[in-house]
């Protein structure tokens, strides 16, 4: 099995195939990762470029240590020193990074479907580090290692996504990265953030939070935006918090084993309770350390050699 | 100069016309239509086996871009765009820069589209003034200058009173008011339907219904006022079902889709094409053979590309940031062969109806046709003829079709304006030259 | 493919295997600070044998480890999907130890280069030696072996097989032509 596509842009359409061989890669950056010098010269001589358009540390920070291990050499551009603040569209942007003959491109963009835009007109191979509500596939990778990891297998697990369903990238980006390798999962949230239609994923959809986390192997909390607080979707934070936090009273009454996710940054005491997202059932800072390894062996797969342009996935 | 159309289906179903035979044009009129014509004189013979002779078509819904977006679109480009598609007749839309609220503005279009060329320009005012939503335009003022009818096409008149007054104020002009159904408080910042796949793209959702509230008000407005509503490009099966019930309860309802409504559907924006995002927008399947069988049972009367050219840079950015719209007038006829008469989803006498006599009722115009005396206005196509969309050999300035590289069938051969006979330069092929032949 | 000749036979294989044991032992003086580590994949097995006999030897088990040098490798600009990746495992330190760098044919000596590279990475051992099944020449760099099992002339266009029980189903060595 190899990993025959030349970008990484969601993770619907990957095959359960393609997702175990890049958790299986993972496992073995993760040795890496614990070496003396944890670093291999793998992609010396390659150039990688991290673009972007919106705030994001950890998912940045994430991606340069990534390409560093790798040995791949890298540049970040942040939305505040780009040029797209001087009105330089995104077409622009792509003649450029073709022009300078790039090997990776690692895209955030708060539209979806920017990365599908870049990943047509460019050689390099593009990698969708989040793009609007759409996908944010190297999360949900480093999610489902982060779970297989702690139980093996997917292989009868119940996950419960709780939150923003509507909003969220790495909501879908799990979603169909669970779906393809065979666990259940049960979407909780407000109504209102719960999309129309979207059982036809394949999911269970439950909005008393309790009966949804009751049994559950994983729990995943999704951040609540603050900016969602505009008395549309829902009336209050506070109200959101009694409704669907995960207080210390609910993670109390979780299943043995259940593990606490969170793909950070965490609003504290909104979706989650610092205690909970501190306390033992928390694999937060697990997922931290397993989305470099996971993104060295995106790269890594992607890094080699030359498949049909344009491959959507 | 006077051509002999030889051994076309003459085809002109509003005045129950369908038989094969040929077509006698002289003096920029129809002298003749027999089985087998021997005319006098020397008129230059056209072959015309294997293709269709009939009216030519009538678009009543595009947007020409001039005043104001003249880079994306004139009304000389948009015409000769139109001449190209075989539409001897288009009406515009009047949210352009400035909007064509005023006399002036109505005059202005008028006069460029007499020196653009032979295709008839049929301006549509405002119905608001500075299309706002606010206050009545002058109506009154708009029809004398020439409006054909009124509209604030890319926007709905959301106040129920002032699109209740503007239905009674049409009634004195006989005018139809066409309306952009959207309530664009529910459409919120949507970009695509709302649906399964706005949901896997990630994509803010246009739902079904906020087209179908907006036909449904301005329905219940209309029997109220009495005047005459025309709804603009129905995108939904329960806006269907809206207009065909007022249809049944007799209310003077009209309605019109698009061709690209009856051809694609989301699942067609899988790759985020921005020249697939139009308003409406593209819609799941059921609603697509909804609106088949509407066109085919004529709960659909007329059929209008809804042609919004956007020039290029436009286009090619993320699917959020690219302008609503897609051009039409150059692939009506072959989208329209391919996906409705050739798939055997309606007959083809009705589908020229559709392009044809239902407009130009709509919009009070004489029914053009194949009428012996008649000034010609005539169009020829080979309905089997295919071609490549190639955006690039477009008349329009603007490219951004849906269609792109797809193979269609349907080619125009010819239209008869008056005097002139356009031939379009061909669709695939070499050859820049667009003749424009003008009787001696 | 033409005719292949055996190089060497099973027990003529499990022969060689204990005496570069044997030579490791003598040379260490015994099993002090001594740890094994073979290259994937043949080299791995054959390493695991050498502990094995080291432990009917000496009554005591040394450390093994296992290399994975797809990483480290010089030819991975070349076209064509990444080769998949089955990973290290030297679960021990090596640091101050007295390595024993196991492979099965020692040919151009780029993956004992690209060995030497990873097991630098995990610390900074006192010795490492190379100890292999065959050496059949051809260096395209500048390393030699400190064990060897058997030296063989050969030419470019031939090619040496070890064969492993454990992924081949038997213990052998062939060499044999490929068409140039």
């Amino acid at each position: 099995m190899k990993l025959a596509r030349k970008d990484l842009l969601g993770l619907e359409g990957v095959a359960r195939e393609e997702i175990e061989l890049i958790l299986n890669t993972a496992g073995t950056f993760k040795e890496v990762l614990q070496r003396k010098i944890p670093k291999v010269p793998t992609l010396r001589g390659k150039t990688a470029v991290n673009l972007f358009f919106e705030a994001s540390t950890r998912t940045r920070v994430s991606f340069e240590l990534a390409e560093k291990r790798l040995s791949a050499d890298s540049v970040s551009i942040a939305k505040a020193m780009s040029s797209a603040e001087k009105g330089e569209t995104l077409l622009d942007t792509v003649r450029n990074l073709q022009a300078m003959k790039i090997d990776f491109l690692i895209i955030r963009h708060p539209a979806s479907g920017a990365p599908h835009f870049l990943a047509s007109r460019l050689d390099a191979a593009v990698i969708n580090a989040g793009d609007g509500a759409h996908e944010h596939p190297t999360q949900g990778l480093l999610d489902l290692f982060t779970v297989r990891e702690r139980f093996g297998s997917f292989e009868g697990l119940r996950i419960v996504i709780v939150g923003d369903v509507l909003h969220s990238r790495v909501a879908r980006s799990n979603v169909f990265g669970l779906r393809t390798v065979g666990a259940r999962v049960t979407l909780c949230g407000p109504r209102t953030f719960l999309p129309k239609g979207i059982e036809a994923l394949g999911v269970e959809i439950e909005t008393d939070v309790d009966r949804a986390i009751e049994g559950a192997d994983v729990v995943m909390v999704l951040r609540i935006q603050k900016e969602r607080q505009d008395g549309c979707f829902l009336p209050t934070l506070r109200e959101y918090a009694v409704l669907f936090g995960i207080n210390r009273k609910r993670a109390d009454r979780l299943k043995p084993g259940c593990l606490i996710m969170h793909p950070g940054p965490i609003n504290r005491g909104v979706e989650i309770e610092p205690e909970v997202a501190d306390g033992p059932r928390s694999v937060i800072l697990d997922q931290v350390t397993n989305g470099v390894a996971v993104r060295m062996a995106v790269i890594y797969l992607l890094s080699g050699g030359e498949v049909e342009h344009g491959v959507v996935g | 100069m006077a051509w002999l159309v030889k051994g076309a289906r003459l085809l002109d179903p509003a005045r129950g016309i369908d038989r094969t035979g040929d077509l006698l044009i002289d003096g920029g009129k129809i002298a003749r239509i027999g089985g087998e014509i021997r005319a006098d004189g020397e008129p230059e013979t056209i072959d015309a086996k294997g293709c269709v002779l009939a009216p030519a078509f009538v678009d009543m819904h595009v947007h020409l871009r001039e005043p104001g977006r003249e880079d994306a679109e004139t009304i000389e480009s948009g015409t000769r765009a139109a001449a190209a598609g075989g539409f001897g007749a288009v009406a515009c839309m009047p949210n352009t820069d400035p909007p064509l609220d005023s006399q002036g503005a109505i005059r202005f279009v008028l006069e460029r589209a007499e020196e653009a060329g032979p295709v008839r320009v049929l301006p549509i005012g405002c119905i608001t003034a500075g299309r706002r939503g606010e206050r009545l335009a002058e109506i009154g003022d708009l029809v004398r200058a020439g409006a054909a009818a009124i509209s604030d096409d890319g926007s709905w008149v959301e106040s129920p009173l002032l699109m209740r007054r503007a239905l009674e104020y049409a009634r004195m002009f006989d005018i139809p008011v066409v309306t952009h159904a959207e309530d664009k408080r529910l459409s919120a910042g949507g970009v695509m339907h709302e649906g399964e796949m706005s949901l896997r793209l990630g994509l803010r959702g246009i739902p079904a219904e906020s087209e179908v509230v907006a036909i449904e008000r301005d329905v219940r407005l209309a029997d109220l006022a009495g005047g005459r509503l025309h709804v603009a490009h129905v995108s939904t099966a329960e806006g269907v079902a809206v207009v065909r019930r007022a249809k049944e309860r007799g209310l003077p309802v009209t309605a019109e889709t698009a061709p690209h409504y009856l051809a694609q559907t989301d699942r067609c924006l899988a790759g985020y094409d921005t020249n697939r995002k139009m308003n409406p927008p593209l819609r799941t399947a059921a609603d697509r053979d909804a609106l088949r069988e509407a066109v085919a049972d004529g709960a659909i009367d007329a059929i209008a590309t809804d042609h919004a050219p956007h020039p290029l840079h436009e286009k090619e950015v993320e699917f959020d940031a690219a302008p609503f719209g897609v051009v039409g007038l150059e692939t009506a006829l072959a989208v329209l062969l391919t996906y409705l008469v050739r798939a055997g989803h309606l007959p083809l006498p009705r589908l020229v109806e559709c392009m044809t006599s239902a407009p130009a009722r709509i919009l009070g115009l004489d029914l053009p046709g194949l009428a012996e005396g008649r000034d010609a206005s005539l169009v020829l196509f080979d309905p089997d003829g295919s071609w490549v969309v190639d955006p690039s050999r477009f008349e329009s300035i603007s490219r951004n079709t849906p269609f792109a590289g797809e193979r269609l069938f349907g080619e125009i051969k010819a239209l008869f304006l008056g005097p002139r006979r356009i031939v379009p330069r061909p669709k695939s092929g070499g050859g820049f030259l667009f003749p424009d032949e003008e009787a001696k | 493919m033409t005719a292949r000749r055996t190089v060497l036979e099973q027990r003529e294989m499990h022969w060689v295997v204990t005496r570069l044991s044997h030579e490791i032992l003598e040379r260490n003086r015994g099993i002090r600070d001594l740890v094994v580590v073979g290259i994937r994949t043949r080299g791995a097995h054959l390493a695991a044998r050498i502990v094995r006999e080291i432990e009917a030897i000496e009554g005591h088990r040394v450390p093994l480890g296992i290399l994975d040098i797809t990483l480290y490798r010089d030819d991975l600009q070349d076209v064509g999907p990444q080769p998949v990746i089955r990973g290290t495992d030297i679960p021990f330190d090596i640091e101050e130890k007295v390595v024993v760098l196991v492979d099965d044919v020692l040919y151009t000596g780029r993956t004992v280069r690209a060995a030497l590279d990873e097991i630098i990475d995990f610390g900074r051992p006192k010795r490492i030696w190379l100890a292999v099944l065959i050496d059949r020449g051809h260096r395209e760099l500048p390393i030699a072996a400190d064990f060897v099992g058997e030296r063989l002339q050969t030419a470019e266009n031939e090619v040496v097989e070890v064969m492993v029980t454990e992924e081949d189903g038997e213990d052998s060595v062939y060499m044999r032509e490929i068409a140039k």
